[in-house]
């Protein structure tokens, strides 16, 4: 299986070896690369998904979606971005300056951050602690005060109702979000996403195979609530385009709108990535316990493993976005608290019993 | 219909008014007709339903004193009556006393004079300054003395939440303004607000010859362009005793049901566009798109149709027209399944509509909300069957109707009612008699002395034109009954209460169209 952490440990000797950097520049530099990395992938990954929405929900609605600006329409999305990044941005009369300058940086931290954690291949986390899931978690959750603040500071009575809602479905979803992911943690019995990774290497070793019923269970909340806290329809409520024209973000222009269009994207990303990570086995290869189709699947490395189940994750959820009517706020709430919540609690209790008694794979 | 007037005088109105509800159950009033009367004075008509039998009768009062013309409300009677007589006070300055909101219902608040009367002057109406609207509204009553006595209500507490949900707003569906008080989330009250697309069709058409009037009918609803127009040439027609031939008839039957499925496709993909559903979306005008070719064929119009005219049609219909419609209703038949699997059996559209923003028979009477919202409430009133005119009378197809009254038996009735046009459309089709397409008319048509109305079942309601004829070659009064107005007036009683998401839903549901109720 191709490890990633030979270019890592290659490249930092080349730092401190051959260049005989001392500790302070060569971490500097690494740090500072592995920051633009991350930066661009972001950028890129967002081209890509907001293409493939395009194109997909264009297929789902019989029609062939961007097809003028390049081949296949490819360059319709770059010069969407080119357009966004000279737009002028503009300020709200009587709007708080200072919120409205910050919220979309925050929204963008959030997600910025968690996007970090993902393990893209084995040896390629560029965050991995012994409490990922916990830190991960965390991080994401800075998205909401984001939108709450874009809303808030708007000076804008639509955005003020929709930063009421966003601020609600986020931190109710947030709930089933975390137990799913626990009931994962014990399964696996750790919170290091590698490890999580590693623990799922055994044949029909990825948790929805090794966890059963549990752990499908886990998935599909999981999906749910990720959609939700992502704001993706049929979610989509804090931005209800036809009951709150665009929500939090309707003052925003520029880059300023383009960070939470960017951060909108990122989070569907995250969610399915972290969904793949966690119940699909990240980079892992799909073992069978056939020793030669086992070795011929490891020839595959771990980013394309990671990559096709993330997408095929992010191909369902646009599938649900483009068919579902959009709920209202009190039955977003209800099939929270009296559903998902509930769901996953029991759910959790179901999956320590299993992995106390060993009754897994 | 030729109408004979009972005439009141202005001091037994109220009495008579409320004897006429009571004793013989005229419960439906269609609409309230301000008229400028000349040397009589000004004056309303009123026409009425008796929702049993189906018999019209119209009332006529008028109050001789042109500058202190008063009328008594009958907005206690029928709800819908207080907001069709604002609309004759922003036109005629009638004052209607007792009725709780006299304001200006289309033209701004500081427009001067009132158009509709024959003594208007145009260049006195319009200032330049900033329209500053009133937040009250004027309460009339008459004093011991018989002078006027003004009360004036608030309109808002000084802590309510006001949004306005348009004029620019994507779920409105036009520029009609909603003026909303939230609590958090519950809406507690609305306030429509019309006219920021009235274009003063009646009163234009007071200036046009016959022919030319024609014109601005498609322009009113444009989702159903052919009922307006066959309104208005049916009460042209009826008023000169015109015949047609079974070939005009058959015709236009034909084309007011495609009109009809037209609407009722895009009603069902704006229904699925304001819940966000867009696949539904694309779905409804993709099929729309399919309607539309075999109209523009015959017509050479896809939105604004022009092809009724006095006396028939404007031409007969294309070779292919019989082959396309019947490719097209073959085409369409499956559809409807298609419509049922990706949106109407979809749970979370039906937690949206059951039992959300209900409108029960009684107020739906009351309001005079006809056409697919009163039929989902139970009340049968489709002019189709119950005054039918062409072809209605000879084909067999269903009323639908629904007793629930909520989002989601509005929603139905529309998808049934398309099954019904096909029926129709079938049924007809294929045994087109032979006949002339227009029955010739002199170069300038004169309409004998008299007042008539007629209506027929639009898109979305019953579409009625009053016609006052004094002889000459345009008409004196030309009023049409908007299909959207009572929706408009009937959504702060529908909607009380319930959330704003569910706003969107009702309003989806109402089906309303902006310049049908601004005219």
């Amino acid at each position: 299986m191709f490890d990633f952490s030979l270019i890592t440990t290659w490249f930092d000797s080349l730092l401190r070896d051959t260049l005989g950097l001392g500790d302070f520049l060569s971490i500097l530099i690494e740090c500072v690369l592995v920051g633009v990395i991350i930066l661009a992938a972001y950028a890129i990954i967002a081209i890509v998904l907001i293409f493939m929405e395009r194109k997909v929900c264009a297929y789902f609605q019989c029609r062939l979606g961007p097809m003028r600006v390049g081949f296949w329409g490819l360059l319709q999305v770059p010069a969407d971005v080119l357009k966004m990044l000279i737009k002028e941005i503009f300020f709200v009369d009587k709007a708080d300056k200072l919120l409205y300058m910050i919220a979309p940086f925050l929204v963008l931290i959030g997600s910025v951050g968690a996007f970090a954690f993902l393990p893209w291949n084995k040896g390629a986390a560029v965050l991995d602690f012994n409490v990922g899931i916990f830190l991960l978690t965390a991080i994401s959750s800075i998205g909401v005060v984001g939108v709450f603040l874009a809303g808030w500071s708007s000076n804008n009575k639509y955005s003020l109702v929709s930063a009421m809602r966003g601020a609600v479905q986020m931190i109710s979803y947030e709930m089933s979000l975390c137990l799913c992911l626990i009931s994962a943690v014990v399964l696996t019995g750790t919170m290091q996403l590698s490890g999580i990774v590693e623990a799922q290497g055994d044949a029909f070793g990825w948790l929805i195979f090794k966890g059963h019923i549990p752990a499908i269970i886990a998935l599909v909340v999981f999906l749910i609530a990720g959609n939700a806290e992502a704001n993706r329809g049929p979610f989509d409520l804090p931005e209800a385009e036809s009951e709150l024209t665009a929500g939090y973000h309707t003052e925003y222009s520029g880059m300023g709108f383009g960070y939470f269009y960017l951060a909108e994207y990122l989070n569907l990303f995250i969610i399915a990535g972290v969904a793949a990570t966690v119940f699909l086995g990240g980079w892992m290869p799909l073992h069978i316990g056939v020793a030669q189709v086992d070795t011929v699947l490891d020839y595959i490395p771990g980013f394309f493993w990671f990559c096709g189940k993330t997408f095929l994750l992010v191909w369902i959820l646009l599938w649900i976005k483009w068919t579902y009517p959009r709920l209202r706020i009190d039955q977003i709430l209800k099939l929270e608290w009296k559903y998902l919540m509930p769901l996953a609690l029991l759910n959790l209790v179901l999956m320590t019993v299993v992995a106390a008694l060993g009754l897994h794979f | 219909m030729k109408l004979e007037h009972k005439i009141f005088d202005v001091k037994d109105f109220a009495s008579e008014m409320a004897k006429l509800k009571t004793e013989k159950h005229f419960d439906f009033l269609v609409t309230i007709v301000g008229e400028d009367f000349g040397e009589e004075g000004l004056g309303c008509i009123y026409i009425l339903e008796n929702t049993g039998s189906h018999e019209r009768t119209s009332v006529k009062v008028v109050a001789s004193d042109r500058d202190k013309a008063y009328i008594p409300t009958v907005s206690h009677l029928w709800k819908g009556a207080e907001i069709l007589e604002r609309e004759v006070y922003d036109f005629f300055g009638i004052i209607f006393l007792g009725n709780k909101d006299m304001r200006r219902l289309y033209l701004r608040s500081d427009f001067k004079g009132y158009p509709f009367r024959k003594d208007f002057k145009a260049e006195e109406g319009y200032s330049l300054e900033d329209d500053n609207e009133p937040d009250y509204t004027m309460e009339y009553s008459l004093k011991q003395d018989g002078t006027l006595q003004a009360t004036q209500h608030k309109l808002f507490t000084d802590d309510d939440y006001v949004i306005n949900i348009g004029p620019q707003h994507p779920a409105t569906h036009g520029v009609l303004r909603l003026q909303t008080i939230l609590d958090g989330e519950t809406i507690r009250k609305i306030y429509p607000h019309c006219g920021y697309i009235h274009r003063g069709v009646e009163k234009m058409c007071e200036e046009y010859t016959y022919p030319q009037t024609l014109a601005l009918t498609d322009r009113l609803d444009y989702l159903s362009a052919m009922m307006n127009r066959h309104a208005l040439c049916s009460v042209v027609e009826e008023a000169m005793g015109v015949e047609l031939t079974d070939r005009i008839k058959y015709i236009r039957t034909i084309m007011d049901e495609l009109q009809r499925l037209d609407s009722h496709l895009l009603f069902y993909g704006c229904c699925a566009q304001d819940l966000g559903a867009l696949t539904a979306f694309i779905f409804g005008m993709r099929d729309r798109e399919a309607v539309l070719n075999c109209m523009e064929e015959t017509t050479g119009g896809r939105l604004i149709q022009n092809y009724y005219r006095i006396g028939g049609l404007q031409d007969d219909i294309d070779v292919n027209f019989v082959k396309n419609v019947k490719k097209l209703c073959e085409y369409i038949k499956p559809m409807f399944k298609e419509y049922d699997d990706v949106f109407t059996g979809n749970v979370i559209l039906q937690n949206r509509f059951k039992g959300v923003g209900v409108l029960s028979k009684e107020n739906a009477i009351s309001y005079g909300c006809t056409g697919g919202t009163g039929r989902a409430a139970g009340w049968h009133n489709d002019v189709r069957k119950n005054h039918p005119y062409d072809m209605y009378g000879n084909v067999e197809f269903d009323e639908i109707t629904y007793t629930e009254g909520d989002c989601f038996a509005r929603y139905k009735v529309r998808l049934d009612e398309m099954r019904q046009s096909v029926r129709i459309i079938e049924q007809l089709i294929d045994n087109i008699p032979a006949g002339d397409f227009y029955i010739k008319q002199k170069p300038i048509i004169r309409v004998p002395e008299g007042q008539w109305y007629t209506s027929c079942e639009g898109s979305r309601g019953e579409i009625g034109v009053y016609l006052d004829s004094r002889g000459d070659k345009s008409p004196y009064r030309l009023k049409f009954r908007p299909m959207g107005l009572p929706l408009v007036s009937a959504m702060d009683e529908i909607l009380r209460g319930e959330k704003i998401a569910d706003l969107i839903s009702v309003g989806a549901t109402l089906d309303y169209v902006i310049p049908d109720i601004d005219r």
